[in-house]
């Protein structure tokens, strides 16, 4: 019977003073997933991170529709980041259809992936605070949330779920005097993020909690094929917003952030200081931006592919970087849309990073690895 | 607002109203006077004063307040009275209840909320009304395989446990339910309590997170009580007495913590450790072990754990207030009884009283008592604002803490008392 049974179930027979926990998926520490904790007294022995709690079948869904038509059920991974979550595939579906994007829609399109990016990254510091028990920080991000929330809903009209990006440019223009309210919101939103440093990441009980626990070298992170922020947090200069630019982004001045020592602290400080750099790359993109013209180059319902044709694009996402395959046969619905996903890899560095650490650290290793589970599962 | 009742109808509420009143008319007209007949017509009634005693008189006396003030002031010495209502339960519950509903609020101001709303209209302020009716009416949920008559006995002990503690608090001079001689020495008893109902409600319930919340609060109340017990023995050393209410008394003219600030620190310390406050609640740390040693508990039964939580730390800013802040002491700023309301005063035409029953607390107990209460919000209050300052802190650390740093300067605490007494700047009678 344990024979054909899920590893997670099969009843193993383990020492007395090994205690199993189930942590997740009904657990105010995890996310929608089971991690199956083995603990000897307070270290973690074993540690068996177990996805597809929230599976959705995106990829086999996205068979049976067209190029246009999967554009709002692809965001649903990552719906507080669902501009960049759909970034490579738009970038993908273009190329297949064969279809030029007006330069001011990639401008706004970096301007919204950018938004989204900072949208995404307050929900996880929000619950980075919550898991170490600082409600402050749990109330704090996710209120100044609601500033760049607002400026989202301006533009796309919905408030996480924007369907934004589509293939061709984006759906809508920005709306009249959107620069000046952006710019505004923006500015504020820097200066009140910069606080928190005083509340949270200058607290000593933080750094002492969290430094020098669950390291993750440079070597492992590249073995393990960590990317975005926990690869930069290990002392890797890898962005791709830098390293392979798309749309706009060679135009435009970016700082990656890189830090050289791999813990928990590390790892919980760079995506607060990619914020601040997603600011100024939407400060530079509003002056840069052309002021007027298209932002969408038009399609048919139902458009025809030029034919057969293998397309992989990537983008940094708010997690890392973010991979979306397409294969198409020449018919109009897409062969095959593989996504490659930053939370799945960072997850593969998680039980190395918990075994040998004591049971108090798992949700701060845990959810400082950037992963968001339904973005793992999709 | 119309959340709140979507199908009202004004017609239709005073009819309800109306329906209520003509039931209760009924009921009482068919059932209550017949039943007062009948007690009237077979029981013989005293003689009182001369005056036979009817039902119509007893309602009298109790709208005179010449009559019904001796009775009061005579229950108020009965030990039950203070048991139950005034240094007791019933104090040390409302104040309970406020700390709730402060903290709530000021949690809120601190975070960018605005915390309870809606209950209550004004505020919110009987949030915790609501919260508390929702316990009750909630189902109790007992896990299969626990030990059901520990596990249900577990809440109860607690706050027993958390109501012995007040107990032994001295609110003013001569209110206190227990003034024992030892005092200081129950109030450590009483402490030690704690850790043994956490592990017997942990162990009790069965469950994985349950016993290990339970074993986290049993390290972390055992290894704090040694600081805990030392950080006091300063305080012990210098007034020469256990017992709380001659350490109140002790501090007319100055508070312990001028001259045992460090003693102070390190209490004030272990005390949020004891109560399980952040940074300090690792035994309820929700994203490590669900609820700790709380997570089997449902319904009513954690709504009596929180009481009793909340009893504790009432008891336990008390004791700080005794023993470091100078207990009830403070200038006199309760204005002296006014005599004239014993004979009578001419308000007008009318002329109240007299009361020949009043005062009903002295001067010295009412102006004690503000004190006692300004001081004791002003430690709970510094109690309640860690939890939005900094994260939970991990069990080794904490150990590290109360074993190492904090034992340390307790010691370095007695050593300043002593060296206080041998000196000669401060005995047993207080400054020399």
């Amino acid at each position: 019977m344990t024979d054909i049974m899920p590893p997670g179930l099969a009843l193993k027979k383990v020492d007395e003073r090994i205690m199993t926990l189930n942590v997740g998926p009904q657990h105010p520490g995890s996310g929608h997933m089971r991690i199956v904790v083995q603990i000897d007294g307070d270290y973690i022995v074993a540690c068996d991170p177990d996805p597809g709690y929230v599976h959705r079948g995106e990829e086999k869904m996205a068979e049976y529709r067209n190029y246009i038509t999967n554009v709002p059920h692809l965001e649903r991974p990552v719906i507080h980041d669902s501009c960049n979550v759909l970034y490579p595939y738009v970038l993908g579906a273009e190329e297949i259809l064969g279809i030029e994007v007006p330069e001011r829609a990639k401008y706004v399109r970096v301007i919204c992936s950018e938004l989204n990016r900072c949208i995404y990254t307050m929900y996880w510091l929000a619950i980075y605070g919550i898991f170490l028990g600082h409600s402050t920080m749990f109330m704090w991000p996710a209120g100044d949330r609601e500033l760049l929330i607002d400026l989202m809903e301006k533009v796309s009209g919905a408030r996480v779920t924007h369907a934004h990006f589509i293939p061709g440019g984006v759906r809508n223009d920005l709306p009249a005097n959107f620069e000046d309210v952006c710019l505004r919101q923006v500015n504020y939103f820097e200066k009140r993020i910069k606080e928190y440093a005083a509340v949270f990441y200058d607290n000593p009980i933080l750094i002492s909690r969290t430094r020098d626990t669950g390291v993750l070298t440079r070597e492992n992170a590249i073995r393990y094929g960590t990317t975005g922020s926990v690869l930069r947090a290990s002392g890797v200069d890898y962005d791709l917003r830098v390293k392979a630019p798309y749309d706009v982004y060679e135009e435009l001045d970016v700082h990656t952030n890189v830090l050289k020592e791999g813990d928990s602290y590390a790892r919980s400080k760079v995506p607060w200081l990619d914020m601040m750099e997603s600011c100024n790359i939407i400060r530079q993109a509003l002056q840069k931006m052309p002021k007027s013209g298209s932002v969408r180059t038009k399609l048919k319902p139902n458009p025809k592919t030029k034919g057969p044709a293998t397309v992989y694009k990537r983008v940094e996402s708010g997690r890392g970087s973010l991979g979306c395959y397409i294969v198409s046969d020449g018919k109009t619905e897409p062969y095959r849309v593989k996504m490659s996903v930053p939370s799945f890899r960072n997850l593969l560095a998680m039980p190395n990073l918990l075994i040998g650490e004591k049971l108090g650290n798992m949700p701060s290793v845990y959810w400082s690895l950037n992963y968001w589970p339904v973005e793992a599962d999709r | 607002m119309s959340a709140i009742a979507p199908k009202f109808k004004l017609s239709e509420f005073i009819k309800s109203l109306l329906d209520n009143a003509f039931w209760t008319v009924l009921l009482a007209s068919l059932i209550g006077l017949p039943a007062i007949q009948v007690v009237l017509f077979y029981i013989e009634m005293p003689v009182i004063n001369g005056e036979l005693l009817t039902p119509f008189l007893a309602l009298t006396w109790l709208a005179d307040p010449t009559r019904s003030l001796p009775i009061l002031k005579a229950f108020m010495a009965t030990d039950m009275f203070r048991v139950m209502v005034f240094p007791g339960f019933g104090f040390a519950a409302l104040i309970a209840a406020g700390t709730i509903f402060i903290e709530r609020k000021m949690l809120a101001k601190l975070q960018l909320r605005v915390g309870p709303f809606y209950c209550g209209k004004i505020e919110g302020i009987l949030q915790l009304m609501g919260d508390g009716l929702k316990l009750i009416s909630k189902e109790i949920i007992i896990p299969a395989k626990a030990d059901k008559p520990i596990f249900w006995a577990a809440p109860v002990i607690f706050v027993a446990t958390a109501a012995a503690f007040v107990a032994l608090i001295p609110v003013a001079p001569g209110w206190v339910v227990a003034d024992v001689d030892l005092g200081l020495l129950a109030v450590f008893a009483v402490i030690g309590f704690f850790p043994i109902v956490t592990i017997l409600s942990a162990w009790s319930a069965n469950s994985k997170f349950p016993f290990i919340g339970g074993i986290r609060a049993l390290f972390q109340m055992v290894s704090f009580e040694i600081p805990l017990i030392l950080s006091l023995l300063g305080v012990v050393i210098l007034t020469g007495t256990l017992n709380l209410s001659e350490i109140a008394a002790s501090q007319t003219n100055f508070p312990w913590i001028v001259f045992l600030p460090v003693g102070a620190i390190v209490f004030f310390i272990t005390m949020l450790a004891e109560l399980e406050r952040i940074p300090f609640d690792l035994p309820e740390a929700e994203s490590e072990i669900v609820a700790g040693w709380l997570t089997e508990f449902s319904g009513m039964m954690y709504g009596l754990v929180q009481l009793g939580t909340y009893l504790k730390l009432y008891a336990f800013a008390g004791l700080f207030v005794v023993l470091f802040l100078g207990g009830w002491n403070g200038p006199m700023v309760v204005p002296p009884f006014p005599e004239e309301l014993l004979t009578g005063v001419q308000v007008g035409p009318l002329t109240v009283g007299p009361f020949p029953g009043l005062p009903l607390f002295d001067q010295e107990m009412l102006n004690g008592t503000l004190w006692f209460v300004l001081k004791t919000v002003g430690v709970i209050f510094f109690i309640l604002l860690p939890r939005g300052v900094f994260p939970r802190i991990r069990i080794d650390m904490l150990l590290s803490l109360g074993w190492t740093k904090l034992i340390g300067l307790a010691f370095v605490n007695i050593f300043i008392a002593l060296g206080l007494l041998y000196a000669g700047v401060l005995g047993p009678g207080g400054l020399q």
